[in-house]
């Protein structure tokens, strides 16, 4: 048995690297900053002196490149991993993440299994262009794979499936999370967590809350609040992966509660909730006792000021008040 | 610090060493380039392509000539109009017949058309249409080959209108950071679409877009098939040994529209005329025959063997079956479960029926 060692969220995502790196030699890493200066969160810090400049590669500011080069080398057999210094910086690449990542396998039988990884999510005061929630720009894109862990343990186990998955996965790591989040984990051991899965985080029979990211942990305290307060208990989910979405999951949940609230960081017009709902539709609609209620953010850019940021993220407050309104549906 | 301009002087004993093999094999490309896409084009108008045409008239000898320089086991990607460089790596020209007409035998079982395809056998990375992306691509596998020590280079092709995107800008900045084993032709073959190139960057030389990377470039006559053979090999050389990436600025001309729907009226009669005079394959043709490297009988049986290759390659072809529709759910992920699911529901909902039974 391996001891237990209090890791960080931010730590989980660099043991996952460096471990499946020293397992496995086609893993390398490439990206703004990640070899001299060790990543602009420090995460890859240690990675150049151990695993060399051929596998640790710092690159120009040219985000389409990052990713077009790791394609090319997926497809040569490396497994590579993509660094978005920001996940908003993501939008340069989306060119060679839509039409070229995610096609590939589709047009041409051959896959490109590569992650690109970035710091996700609001609360850090870093505006509209540090703080963005990408994840419904891909959902309509066949051929991509989404996670976007809540907890240490996911985040490890998460990124080390995601790395030896065949196909593109995007990880969006919650930069809020980094270092606030600690967890126990056994120290070197390999923990693999399933893209595809959720997770169950609270058991209730009375309301769904399905959520993933940062989030959880505004759910859960409005849900331990109503369960003190009102007696209901919640079933709480979280959802991991997105695309595979664990589609199963949701609806065992919502056919036993026959409510369901949807949380989630990024905006709600247009956002991963909609599917959610689509999805409860099609599959439980005859289960339902109320209708589909979403909590997200506001419809608009993610403000810097803290009290227009405030304002903006959905608070634990907003989702409590729709989960009592749901029960008392 | 390299030279940021190379000159093609003093490349004899490189020139010397296309023979007249070599030679009447690079004639022969250049006639199934444009056999493939003249049987193309009756094929367009007797509707058996249900996509987009593009042709290659007139660059033929910059994509030959240039993939002849590359060995086994090295890569390639090429653009729209490179056809010909994909024969001289080894495609069958059916598979080119089986893409445009949509066969579920195509390589890319119907799914993409065109030059789309990649095919690792062959060393081919296949391009997608937003432009200027294949060089990124193609530096990760360079970037493979240098990671593993393995003395291989890639080659790819973009238009001038393709290098005006940022994917293009990025791609040689990433190449020249890395110093990866690629040789890029930047084909300037005078439009991108309806657009002519001086409309789109405010150089009289394209050497002179080419030029800012800081790594080796130069120009040459795209169609003069030796002089494209004798950049390419030079570039790749270099870069086998380790020199780094090259840029090719290829002098060439568009000689048909964009693609089948385009008559071309934005272009000028008398500049068709005069890049009609230089030709590629009527230049090659006459070097064949002026250097006593082929007879006129040896080159009327060589075209006369393509003609036939390319009439049965035709013939063959049409008979193959179209992809069964249930094939367009397939092959988006490696775990075949994932593909395009079904929804669920509690008995038949209309509209479900065909995703259901998949016809």
């Amino acid at each position: 048995m391996s001891e237990l060692r209090e890791t960080s969220y931010l730590e989980a995502i660099r043991d996952a690297m460096a471990e499946e790196m020293r397992r496995d030699e086609r893993v390398f890493i490439l990206g703004e900053d990640v070899g001299v200066y060790g990543g602009a969160f420090k995460i890859t810090e240690g990675f150049l002196d151990e695993f060399g400049p051929d596998r640790v590669i710092d690159t120009p500011i040219s985000e389409a490149a990052i990713v077009g080069a790791a394609i090319g080398a997926a497809h040569m057999g490396l497994r590579p991993i993509a660094e978005m210094q920001f996940i908003d910086f993501i939008a340069p690449a989306f060119d060679m993440i839509v039409n070229f990542a995610a096609k590939s396998r589709y047009r041409t039988g051959i896959g490109a299994g590569l992650v690109i990884r970035g710091p996700c999510g609001g609360g850090a005061r870093s505006g509209p262009f540090h703080s963005q929630n990408v994840e419904s720009y891909f959902a309509n894109v066949a051929g991509l794979k989404m996670v976007a862990p809540a907890t240490v343990r996911d985040a490890k186990g998460l990124l080390t499936a995601a790395i030896r998955d065949p196909d593109p996965v995007l990880y969006f790591e919650h930069k809020f999370l980094y270092r606030r989040l600690k967890e126990m984990l056994p120290e070197g051991e390999e923990v693999v967590v399933p893209l595809g899965k959720a997770r169950r985080h609270r058991e209730g029979d009375d309301l769904t809350i399905v959520t993933y990211g940062a989030m959880l942990y505004k759910a859960e305290e409005a849900a331990a609040t109503i369960e003190a307060d009102d007696g209901a208990t919640i079933d709480l989910l979280d959802l991991r992966s997105l695309r595979p979405l664990d589609t199963e999951a949701i609806v065992e949940s919502v056919r036993r509660t026959g409510r369901l609230l949807i949380v989630h960081e990024a905006a709600g017009f247009g956002g991963f909730a909609g599917e959610i709902a689509a999805q409860v539709n099609e599959h439980a609609f005859e289960w339902l006792d109320a209708p589909i209620r979403r909590v997200t953010a506001i419809d608009t850019p993610v403000p810097y000021a803290p009290a227009l940021e405030d304002y903006y993220l959905p608070q634990t407050d907003d989702i409590a008040a729709a989960a009592r309104w749901l029960l008392a549906y | 610090m390299r030279s940021a301009r190379a000159t093609n002087s003093g490349q004899d004993t490189t020139l010397s060493e296309l023979g007249s093999s070599d030679l009447q094999a690079i004639y022969r490309f250049m006639l199934l380039t444009r056999g493939v896409e003249e049987r193309l084009e009756v094929l367009f108008k007797q509707g058996h392509i249900v996509g987009g045409l593009y042709r290659s008239l007139g660059q033929e000898g910059t994509a030959v000539a240039s993939a002849r320089a590359l060995a086994d086991g090295d890569w390639l990607a090429p653009s729209i109009r490179d056809m010909g460089a994909l024969f001289v790596r080894g495609l069958d020209v059916r598979d080119m017949l089986r893409q445009y007409t949509a066969r579920g035998t195509s390589l890319c079982a119907g799914k993409d058309n065109t030059t789309h395809f990649t095919v690792p056998a062959l060393g081919l990375l296949g391009p997608v249409s937003p432009l200027g992306t294949q060089l990124c691509v193609l530096n990760g596998v360079a970037l493979a080959f240098k990671q593993r020590g393995e003395p291989r280079v890639c080659m790819t092709y973009q238009g001038d209108g393709a290098s005006r995107t940022g994917s293009s800008h990025e791609g040689f900045c990433l190449a020249a950071a890395l110093d990866l084993p690629i040789v890029t032709f930047l084909e300037h073959n005078h439009w991108a679409f309806g657009t002519a190139s001086r409309r789109e960057a405010v150089v009289d030389d394209w050497l002179d877009a080419a030029a800012m990377y800081g790594v080796p470039a130069e120009s040459v006559d795209g169609n003069d098939v030796r002089a494209v053979y004798a950049a390419s090999r030079t570039a790749v050389d270099r870069a086998r040994e380790g020199g780094g990436p090259t840029i090719i600025v290829a002098e060439t001309y568009r000689m048909l529209g964009h693609a089948q729907h385009d008559a071309q009226k934005y272009v000028a009669r008398e500049e068709l005329d005069e890049w009609r005079r230089r030709d590629p394959i009527l230049r090659l043709e006459r070097v064949l025959l002026d250097e006593e490297h082929a007879t006129h009988v040896q080159l009327e049986e060589l075209r006369a063997a393509v003609s036939d290759e390319l009439d049965a390659a035709v013939s063959d072809v049409l008979a193959e079956p179209e992809p069964e529709p249930i094939e367009a759910r397939t092959r988006v992920y490696a775990d075949a479960t994932l593909d395009a699911p079904v929804p669920w529901t509690r008995g038949p909902v209309p509209g479900y029926e065909r995703l259901e039974s998949g016809t």
